[in-house]
């Protein structure tokens, strides 16, 4: 039986080849045993032999599997969710939350919306991953290239620096420094590094620039400079192009990225004192606070991250042939020149689609923040669960926030990606 | 230690007087080429040896000089008095029968104890490229129901014990190993799923692979602690471990089926073609031919994926299950050890960090073995 359904399905069926048979005797050119046939499945048969239809069937049985799980399930779930007298929707998200939150950077008291809530969430999870995300990267190239270094107790630390955060579970290593940060003197007795900074159980205070509106202007006339700057170094390497004289660059990004900024401050009358943080009683006054749960969280993910990344960048530039280097040499460019134009292109190809991965877990991975109480999107969501009992919701809430998350930087990472990548003929 | 002839990498130059020994002159050579070649590098070393050289003097004078290591009668005041200069590591033979083991009953505590072993036995098996055949399945399908009876119990000799009262390292290695044992099943079908030809299964599975990956675990776990109930019929109630057992599978599903594809990539085109030849079918051309190759070529991605998974177990502290890390909390939660959590994260720290460690030295020998062949 095997026998025959392998050959019907490699030869096509009796009557298929009876079929070719009576077609090859009409045309009298093609009578050889060697007629090229059919290749198998490419016609309609209601036999299990046949590809296209075994593969439909195939489809209708899983994707009928799939559909039936979930149908059941969501079933039971509105059944149950009627008898607890849970109502459905994201109705609740209108009413107040009634919940502290300690550390936001946007104005939200408990008389807030969840709504509200949620959003601030978002903001505090997005704070913390993005400054992960560049720290991370700093302190892992740092870490990667001295894995690199010809001096063995550098590369010997940065080894072990690396193997130690690696095998150490996150979440460990994040009550950690948690326990640590508590463990610190009380404000009153803070231990103060350099003048200005200070560090207590409160957490780390730094010296900051108040941020008013005036300021904000002013940055965004620096990000416009910035971005005409781009759109101008773009032109003059195309003109670079065809002449072969290279144009100077920095005169227009002192003009376009300090000289606007300037103006704006100086036009609306910007300040820009730096608040140096002071001790008034039992707390600072001033200065910018990163609270003890910020703070142990954004080390752990960056101290954890940054061993991956260091693995990452140093295996990055091992994949580039010492030739390269050689050759570059031998044409007498200056180094920096080599490190920058030839080396590291090289090897941010084989770097990036890796780190993309380091930073969305470390996106992911702030959502840990819950086990140390700092109040990002799932610890928010969480509590806004137990308040409400809006499970469905509120988990709903959580994967759309990590999943645009995610989505975004996968994308950007894949732009750029794309864009040193090897064209290829 | 005396004699004169050379060293044959680096041969000195005639007439040139031997007055040191050339052991002494290896060391000098070997620190001139690896730590004071330049005038940065010689910065740096001297640097980096005045602040390793502070770094474990206080660490000596912390965990071993002013450490406490046993107390008679249970009396931590000595400790809360050295607390901040010395290290109290008596609260590791206090507490390591809870940190290990959780509430299972005091007497029976041998069984989880020769769970681990056998957890252990087992992973040092599967290691052995030689024992890499069809009976390895048989073998851990049999270790899996021993553990089941060392846990559970229920036969003459052995009590029953709820698995409410597992705790620790067993409950670790139970996550993990389950969750890989369910979850790379799950990832093959899932790899192949993606590729192939047929639209709609394609689709299920990107839908799939995607979701669980884009989302964090945690969010994962909260669904199967919140949610789940909520999706069972009437009646039907499903113990809080096996939720969080499925959430595992689920994600190491996604992370393995990933891995897995690109092994599958790897497999050149001819093997597939070959295959048709033969007149294989689809399960056969896979099962025989081509995942044998893809997956030898995936194995130091794998453990690296396993390494990943095993820390991951820790994060059912957030949902309340009493895993290693959850037990190692709990156990200072009492009064008179509260303020010695550094020590037994430390002790905790090891053990995963041995577990860890293990995988990642054998991957890295895979690694290597697989560049000089």
């Amino acid at each position: 039986m095997l026998h025959k359904t392998q050959f019907n399905a490699t030869y096509g069926t009796r009557r298929q080849r009876i079929a070719e048979i009576a077609l090859c005797q009409k045309d009298p050119c093609a009578v050889t045993t060697s007629t090229p046939r059919h290749p198998p499945g490419t016609r309609w048969r209601i036999s299990l032999n046949n590809e296209r239809f075994a593969g439909l069937l195939w489809q209708i049985v899983v994707v009928g599997i799939a559909i039936a799980v979930v149908a059941w399930l969501w079933s039971n779930a509105i059944h149950n969710l009627s008898v607890r007298r849970i109502s459905t929707g994201f109705a609740f998200l209108g009413r107040e939350a009634g919940m502290p939150i300690a550390d936001t950077w946007l104005a939200y008291s408990p008389k807030n919306t969840y709504l509200r809530a949620f959003i601030v969430g978002v903001v505090n999870t997005l704070r913390v991953a993005a400054i992960g995300i560049v720290l991370a990267t700093l302190v892992g190239t740092i870490i990667g290239i001295a894995r690199l270094s010809s001096n063995w107790l550098l590369s010997r630390l940065a080894a072990v620096y690396v193997e130690a955060l690696r095998d150490i579970p996150l979440l460990l290593q994040l009550l950690f420094w948690y326990v640590l940060m508590q463990g610190l003197p009380a404000a009153r007795a803070a231990w103060k590094p350099i003048d200005g900074v200070y560090l207590s159980n409160r957490g780390l205070v730094l010296p900051s620039i108040p941020i008013e509106e005036g300021n904000l202007w002013v940055m965004a006339a620096a990000a416009v400079g910035l971005i005409a700057l781009y759109a101008l170094r773009r032109r003059l390497l195309a003109r670079q192009m065809l002449d072969g004289k290279p144009r100077p660059l920095w005169p227009y990004a002192l003009v376009f990225v300090v000289g606007l900024p300037a103006l704006v401050s100086w036009g609306l009358g910007v300040s820009w004192t730096i608040t140096v943080p002071e001790l008034r009683g039992f707390n600072f006054v001033g200065g910018l606070t990163l609270s003890p749960e910020y703070f142990a969280l954004l080390v752990a993910l960056v101290t954890y991250t940054s061993a991956f990344i260091a693995e990452i960048v140093r295996s990055g530039i091992q994949a580039v042939p010492k030739g390269q280097w050689d050759a570059a040499m031998a044409l007498g460019l200056r180094r920096s020149f080599v490190l920058q134009h030839i080396v590291m292109p090289q090897a941010l190809r084989v770097i990036i689609p890796p780190m993309t991965s380091q930073y969305l877990n470390l996106t992911k991975n702030s959502s840990l923040a819950v086990a140390v109480g700092y109040q990002d999107i799932v610890s928010i969501a969480n509590t806004t669960l137990n308040q409400t009992g809006q499970a469905i919701e509120a988990i709903a809430l959580i994967m759309a926030v990590f999943l645009t998350i995610s989505l975004g930087i996968s994308l950007f990472m894949n732009w750029y990606n794309a864009r040193i990548a090897l064209v290829e003929r | 230690m005396t004699s004169v002839t050379d060293a044959p990498e680096n041969p000195l130059p005639f007439g040139r007087p031997r007055s040191r020994s050339v052991a002494g002159n290896r060391v000098i050579r070997w620190l001139r080429a690896n730590l004071f070649q330049s005038i940065p590098s010689t910065i740096i070393s001297l640097l980096l040896i005045l602040v390793l050289a502070k770094a474990c003097v206080s660490l000596v004078q912390w965990g071993f000089w002013n450490a406490i290591w046993s107390l008679p009668g249970n009396d931590t005041n000595a400790c809360r008095a050295i607390r901040g200069l010395g290290a109290c590591w008596a609260v590791i033979p206090e507490k390591f029968r809870f940190i290990l083991f959780g509430t299972y009953p005091f007497d029976q505590q041998w069984r989880p104890a020769l769970a681990t072993l056998v957890f252990i036995a087992l992973f040092f098996l599967s290691s052995r490229p030689r024992w890499w055949r069809k009976e390895l399945v048989l073998v851990w399908a049999a270790a899996l129901v021993v553990i089941g009876f060392l846990m559970w119990g229920g036969i003459p000799g052995l009590p029953f014990v709820s698995q409410d009262r597992w705790g620790g390292l067993p409950v670790t290695l139970i996550l993990a190993t389950f969750g890989l044992a369910f979850g790379f099943p799950l990832g093959i079908l899932v790899a192949l799923g993606r590729r192939s030809k047929l639209p709609a299964i394609r689709s299920l599975c990107v839908l799939y692979v995607e979701l669980i990956r884009g989302v964090p675990l945690i969010s994962l776990l909260f669904m199967a602690s919140v949610m789940f109930p909520l999706f069972m019929p009437d009646g039907i109630n499903i113990d809080k471990l096996l939720r969080a057992q499925i959430a595992f599978v689920l994600y190491a599903g996604a992370y393995l089926a990933e891995v897995i594809r690109g092994g599958l990539q790897a497999v050149p085109r001819g093997q597939h073609e070959a295959a048709d030849a033969l007149g294989l079918s689809y399960w056969q051309k896979n099962g025989l031919i081509i995942l044998p190759q893809a997956i030898r070529h995936v194995i130091p991605p794998l453990v690296n994926t396993f390494i990943a998974f095993f820390k991951d177990t820790s994060l059912v502290l957030i949902i309340g299950i009493f895993d290693l890390l959850t037990t190692a909390k709990t156990a200072i939660i009492d009064l008179a050890w509260q303020s010695f959590s550094v020590q037994v994260s430390v002790f905790v720290g090891l053990i995963y960090f041995a577990f860890c460690f293990a995988m990642s030295r054998y991957s890295r020998g895979l690694e290597a073995r697989a560049g000089t062949t």
